[in-house]
């Protein structure tokens, strides 16, 4: 499992559009060896058949594809934007904050997901986060390895 | 009863859902199935209530409540919205 890495993580990024967030998070993964090039592509289509309904919280979107679209391993990417982006969301928009989930069919896959969700219902994470310029301020908070 | 977390692919953000669901329900003391499903599956799976965001729930049928919410890391929202519909 690679649960946002320091590789995995990149802060005060710019993106033009939501595709573009989308693949910039994504290639976070795909440079790292995690997934292949798939499945960005199958990151974006859902986005463009499903809509915007992975924007989960004011801010924060979550894309993804499915395990059989090019995952290797259970893995999470970040990628911080400097400039909110919007992805359409009714009441989410803009977003700054996409993480880029490699789906995987293992128990890894829970496991990475429940800590995704240990992070993120805490409010004073989401804003250390949002405010983070340096992969140090937020290490602490990843809770695990960091290589 | 059972509840059904819906998202697109019914891999990750319904299985993001779950868990805080299953959290809240846990703190409310109610003993509810929970399952997650993609959007296409959930009109033909029989539950009482599906959970989901406004931009998916406009494309479910089927007679199963439909309770929406927004911000899915909001364990308080989605406290509130369970209450609001599972009045026992």
């Amino acid at each position: 499992m690679k649960f946002l890495n320091r590789s995995l993580v990149s802060l005060h990024a710019t993106a033009t559009s939501a595709e573009d967030a989308i693949r910039q998070a994504g290639g976070l993964l795909q440079q790292a060896g995690l997934v292949e090039k798939a499945y960005l592509d199958a990151m974006v289509d859902s986005y463009e058949k499903n809509g915007p309904y992975f924007v989960l919280a004011p801010g924060i979107a979550i894309p993804h594809a499915r395990p059989e679209d090019g995952v290797h391993e259970a893995c999470v990417a970040l990628l911080q934007l400097k400039e909110g982006v919007p992805f359409g969301h009714s009441a989410n928009d803009p977003v700054r904050l996409v993480f880029a989930l490699g789906a995987s069919s293992s128990d890894e896959h829970l496991e990475l997901l429940q800590r995704l969700v240990t992070l993120l219902n805490d409010p004073k994470n989401v804003e250390l986060l949002l405010g983070a310029r340096d992969y140090q301020e937020i290490e602490h908070v990843m809770g695990g390895e960091s290589a | 009863m059972k509840i059904l977390c819906v998202c697109g692919l019914g891999q990750g953000t319904s299985l993001i859902l779950r868990m805080n669901v299953e959290n809240v329900l846990r703190e409310l003391g109610l003993d509810v199935e929970v399952e997650h499903t993609d959007v296409s599956s959930a009109s033909g799976m029989n539950a009482d209530y599906i959970i989901t965001s406004n931009e998916l729930a406009q494309s479910l049928t089927g007679s199963a409540k439909v309770i929406i919410v927004n911000n899915y890391f909001d364990t308080h929202e989605i406290k509130t919205a369970i209450e609001e519909h599972l009045t026992v």
